[in-house]
């Protein structure tokens, strides 16, 4: 492998965890939000999230250059304030990739916390237990098979992501030409071929063990919750 | 001591009810299924509101709509026995029973875990999850559960409807040795004339929605009986 594939696979596994790793919190946050409240504007919330799977991610990549450029409203805020510039860098290839993977997250972690009997939660309210303390220690618990699937799940549409990201912070090498960055220079090149190859089978692998595991690990947590 | 008047509208159901009891012992709420007894028993433990009323139990205000208290649940010291036990499938059996006791300071705690342990039988269970407990088993612990919280008062929601016969013959005599052992008011929900007669010491008529009878468990199935023959002719 060339030093240009490793690099990829580096920055791609880098920016994947990233990406899966932010978008934790936030996305069973949304996604508990989204469960249990009947508010007005539900249908917009749902709709924002879900908007990166309906629309072309490059959609996605323009719209995040808009917020997080240098002049943009989030990106001159970043700038002044932590003087940290996300637009052509990793941290940008990330926050495209948390976009792209966010829906998948929430609907996985929504899904099982709207499998959770209230029931259960209701008993250990009259067991003394206030509404956090009933999160922590009987929701969570019982929708963590969700959460790893979820998170799997963004794992692996982050280590795919190319139309935002190419969008929003171009195509350098090292700096954020992640797998299929790489894998599509690598076609556009001529004599590239056997480096394309090489990273079409790295992607597949990666993503099929990603896959598997995710199954694994979430059969066996459901099989130890349910003892 | 328990004195209750709640009043909320579901839809097109009332719910109106006062009822009080002094005694300790088992309060049955006896009615037929959809005449509200669940409901009333969720507004005692917190987990539906009443539009209207007071809750009162033990001279301890949990509820009132005039002065504008509502405790919440967790504040109560309630004991809740559901129907369908709702134990914790991703805890053991004794985790299931020491998760309201560890939240309650142990200068407050009056039962003890050995002794809930013995009463119930326990013993043999405790590592065990309930995924792989029997009915009958789930709802001895689900009771223990209830009772290590120390509460003040006990509700019993129809704890043996989803139980078969056999099962039912091996809840109950646990549900009488409590009221023998321990003095707690249990407010007994239930449609189930038989376990009236051995179990309750009181018993409260909730027809749609409205305490309409009270009285000893005879003074009330006699009422039942005088009503269906003026019924009849």
């Amino acid at each position: 492998m060339t030093v240009m594939e490793w690099e990829a696979l580096r920055l791609s596994l880098w920016v994947s965890c990233c990406a899966m790793t932010g978008s934790l919190i936030p996305g069973i946050l949304v996604a508990w939000i989204l469960a249990r409240f009947e508010f007005p504007g539900k249908s917009i919330l749902d709709g924002l999230v879900h908007l990166p799977l309906v629309v072309p991610p490059v959609v996605i990549g323009y719209l995040l250059l808009l917020l997080f450029g240098q002049r943009g409203i989030i990106g001159a805020w970043l700038l002044k304030t932590l003087g940290v510039t996300v637009a052509f860098t990793w941290k940008g290839a990330a926050i495209a990739a948390a976009a792209m993977a966010f829906p998948l997250l929430v609907r996985a972690v929504r899904l099982s916390i709207e499998g959770v009997d209230q029931g259960i939660e209701d008993a250990a309210r009259t067991l003394g237990a206030g509404p956090v303390r009933v999160f922590f220690t009987v929701t969570l618990p019982l929708i963590t098979p969700g959460i790893i699937t979820g998170l799997i799940l963004s794992f692996a549409r982050s280590l795919g992501e190319f139309g935002a990201t190419i969008t929003f912070v171009s195509n350098i090498q090292g700096q954020t030409q992640t797998l299929p960055l790489a894998l599509y220079t690598l076609t556009q090149t001529p004599g590239g071929e056997a480096g394309a190859m090489r990273l079409c089978v790295i992607s597949v692998a990666v993503a099929m063990s990603a896959l598997i595991a995710s199954e694994v690990m979430s059969k066996r947590f459901t099989a130890y919750i349910r003892g | 001591m328990i004195d209750i008047h709640v009043e909320k509208k579901q839809g097109d159901f009332r719910i109106n009810a006062t009822f009080a009891s002094i005694e300790t012992g088992i309060t049955a709420l006896f009615g037929s299924s959809g005449a509200g007894k669940t409901s009333i028993i969720n507004m005692v433990a917190g987990l539906l509101r009443p539009d209207k009323g007071h809750i009162t139990i033990d001279g301890c205000c949990l509820f009132d709509s005039d002065k504008g208290i509502n405790v919440s649940p967790e504040k109560r010291r309630i004991g809740y026995i559901f129907q369908e036990g709702r134990l914790f499938p991703h805890l053991s059996v004794l985790s299931n029973l020491t998760y309201g006791m560890r939240l309650i300071p142990p200068s407050q705690r009056y039962v003890k875990l050995d002794q809930v342990v013995e009463l119930l039988g326990i013993e043999s269970l405790l590592c065990r999850r309930p995924a792989k407990l029997s009915g009958g088993e789930k709802q001895r612990v689900a009771i223990g559960r209830a009772l290590l919280t120390s509460p003040t008062i006990l509700l019993m929601d129809e704890p043996l409807a989803s139980l078969d016969a056999a099962r039912k013959a091996e809840v109950l005599p646990f549900i009488t040795a409590l009221t023998r052992n321990l003095l707690i008011p249990i407010l007994y929900v239930t449609h189930d004339l038989e376990e009236i007669m051995t179990l309750a010491d009181n018993v409260v008529l909730i027809e749609s929605g409205c305490a309409t009878v009270a009285g000893s468990p005879e003074e009330v199935i006699n009422r039942i009986k005088l009503q269906f023959h003026k019924a009849k002719f």
